[in-house]
């Protein structure tokens, strides 16, 4: 059988001229964009270095940020714990094993002041990975700017707000697909308007790709659903030309170099043709697709995990030829624990090698005009419009997810990733080939929470309940309720009272449940 | 909801009901649908619980199902917890004869820790499928 890329596309031998389009991929910064958005690539803009991290509480995780800003790092990622991200206070019985344990526990506005204490948020742009919870996050964001003093219309970052794809693969999900879609339209209509520099949607592939699937259904899962968010924007009375300038993407990024380059350029043009030809966008800028990549994920591997650095550079490589926006590089301990600070700093410094030694980002889209590279592209975004024909087919991405359609697919596909791996078709070196049998791993340093981190977030919570003014927090939360009951009111500026009041995660979250209800999973093997 | 997926008449583990179930609040499932397709492959009746079920919920459906084996997948880090709590849930039940595997994100160093908990295997991403299957049927033969 000839060698085919991941996603299954066969590999010529040699490309050839009469393989590749015959207009050829245009200049950067010029529609479609296929070799960029701005004309000047990295010169214009390095991309921003941006390692995803947080742990424990709001303390522990400010001192990791100050630590990470000082060693040059220019954006902030937040991870928050599980039960921030599902809507859960840290005294539920469900959040209690959890607390602290993949991200900062941020329960009320209190973790939030405390998180960027001595850090100036007009200074900054701080990402966010929180869906379920996402409008809330992005309410006691605003609300810690009103207390720092920092004018909302200032602040740069992202939220990931992006629920479709919790319901396919990440599973952060609270409420049924329609109601939080609302919050979501509510949050990025609210966004356009209050903080203009703020992405208040990252739609992102990432998760449904780490879970399994290939490089051109992680691209055509997440247009579907960008499409999907601009109908129900544009529904919500949205102006499309506006809020696209705002949208903004995330990806894996696995280890096949030229697939996974080639996906960004493909998924560029795509996204620029659809909201020009499908909703007649002009604006250039609303016409951009900005993106941020994480490299690592279900590549890397326990064993012998230090070629994991050597994966995550490979990656890298392939996101800035692919033009990201920002990239997150994991550490190579990620396929086996939460990364020390010694394997964190490895991976922040692999970033930095290749910005600024590597020669990669002196010329804008490097690859540009290479018979294979321009052919691969064609042939992505060929694939991609397949993919995404066949959810029209089955009735919408929305109608997919309900059914629990897509998430049986992606099933399938990660039953076929782990076969192929397996059977060695899927080389992973160290692991299936060129395995050392009788080698003990060697590991590295060892990952240790600090096991009084759910007692003291504990105890935090419990104080901050006792000393808010409790008449606040309960009026904001009965105003919350009894808005989210009508279907049209905007929720975003009584979450934000909501946080100002010092009501928490889980109380916000209770009330809306009662209102909406919980979403039922649609179990299917 | 839970789904149950019945697998062939033959296979090495033909006629065994297996759990397969997701403690806690982690949202990654695709390693959890992987092993229970490839239990119900190998023979198996597979119960998949979905997502965020606490350990009381996984001891009733391991009871109420008389599954032979419960299967755990963690990937958030808080294995050592809930693997504990399911393990006593089924022993308080006087089902600690059942036993109970793990797979997930799961460091090195707490591998011995589960068995000496009573966990009877743990399997790690980098394990082939016919080797976990091969364990799985001895250790319920």
């Amino acid at each position: 059988m000839p060698p085919a890329t991941p996603s299954g596309i066969e590999v010529p031998l040699i490309a050839t001229g009469d393989m590749a389009p015959e207009a050829g991929p245009g200049l950067p910064g010029a529609y479609p964009f296929t070799r960029g958005i701005f004309a000047d690539g990295y010169r214009g803009r390095p991309w921003t270095i941006r390692q995803y991290s947080g742990f424990g509480s709001a303390e522990e995780s400010n001192q990791r940020y100050r630590f990470l800003l000082e060693q040059g790092q220019t954006g902030l990622s937040v991870a928050l714990d599980l039960p921030t991200q599902c809507g859960y206070d840290p005294d539920d019985a469900m959040a209690r094993p959890e607390i602290g344990k993949v991200g900062v526990s941020l329960f009320s506005l209190s973790e939030m002041e405390t998180l960027f204490k001595g850090i100036d948020l007009a200074a900054i742009s701080t990402s966010f990975t929180i869906n379920g919870t996402a409008a809330i996050i992005y309410a006691m964001y605003l609300a810690a700017a009103d207390k720092q003093g920092v004018a909302r219309e200032k602040l740069t970052g992202t939220i990931q707000n992006d629920i479709l794809k919790e319901y396919v693969a990440r599973g952060t999900w609270i409420f049924p697909v329609r109601p939080s879609l609302r919050l979501i339209t509510d949050s990025v209509l609210y966004s356009n308007e209050v903080t203009p520099r703020f992405n208040a949607i990252s739609i992102a592939g990432a998760h449904v790709r780490d879970a399994g699937c290939t490089a051109v259904e992680e691209m055509a899962y997440t247009l579907a659903n960008g499409l999907a968010y601009v109908e129900e924007l544009i529904r919500r009375g949205g102006d499309v030309a506006k809020f696209a300038r705002r949208l903004s993407f995330f990806f894996y990024v696995h280890m096949d170099l030229f697939e996974e380059a080639c996906k960004f350029r493909a998924g560029r043009r795509l996204w620029a043709k659809l909201l020009r030809e499908r909703y007649g966008v002009s604006d250039e800028k609303a016409l951009h697709f900005r993106f941020g990549v994480v490299c690592g994920g279900s590549s890397l591997v326990a064993a012998q995990p230090y070629n994991n650095i050597v994966r995550v550079a490979i990656e890298n490589m392939a996101a800035v030829l692919g033009g990201a926006q920002s990239i997150f590089t994991c550490a190579y301990d990620e396929a086996f624990q939460i990364p020390t600070e010694f394997s964190a700093e490895i991976a922040l410094r692999t970033q930095q090698i290749v910005q600024h030694e590597s020669g990669i980002a002196a010329t804008v889209d490097p690859l540009g005009g290479s018979y294979y590279v321009e052919w691969l592209t064609d042939r992505m975004e060929s694939g991609m419009l397949e993919v995404m024909g066949e959810i029209d087919a089955y009735g919408g991405v929305v109608k997919a997810i309900e059914e629990g359609w897509l998430q049986r697919r992606i099933a399938v596909r990660a039953k076929q990733r782990k076969d192929a791996t397996d059977r060695g078709e899927r080389v992973v070196v160290g692991q299936n080939r060129f395995r050392r049998e009788a080698q003990a791993d060697s590991y590295g340093e060892v990952f240790r929470l600090d096991p009084q981190i759910a007692a003291r977030v504990l105890a935090k919570h419990a104080e901050v309940k006792r000393s808010r003014d409790a008449s606040r927090a309960a009026r904001s939360l009965d105003a919350l309720e009894a808005a989210a009951g009508s279907e049209t009111e905007n929720l975003m500026p009584l979450l934000v009272e909501c946080c100002h009041a010092y009501a928490t995660v889980g109380e916000m979250v209770d009330r809306l449940k009662r209102c909406w209800g919980e979403f039922q999973e649609p179990v299917r093997l | 909801m839970s789904a149950v997926a019945a697998g062939p008449a033959v296979g090495p583990l033909a006629g065994k009901r297996i759990l397969i179930a997701k403690p806690g609040l982690d949202g990654h499932d695709a390693g959890a649908k992987v092993i229970a397709l490839a239990l119900r492959d190998a023979g198996a009746e597979v119960i998949y619980t979905g997502l965020r079920k606490s350990p009381g919920f996984i001891v009733r459906v391991a009871l109420d199902e008389d599954v032979a084996a419960v299967g755990l997948s963690i990937l958030s880090g808080s294995h050592l917890e809930l693997a504990h709590e399911v393990l006593e849930g089924l022993r308080a039940s006087g089902a600690g004869a059942i036993p109970v595997f793990i797979g997930g994100t799961i460091p090195p160093q707490d591998h011995a820790v589960l068995f000496e908990a009573g966990v009877k295997g743990v399997y790690t991403n980098d394990m082939p499928l016919a080797r976990m299957i091969e364990d799985l049927a001895r250790v319920l033969a």
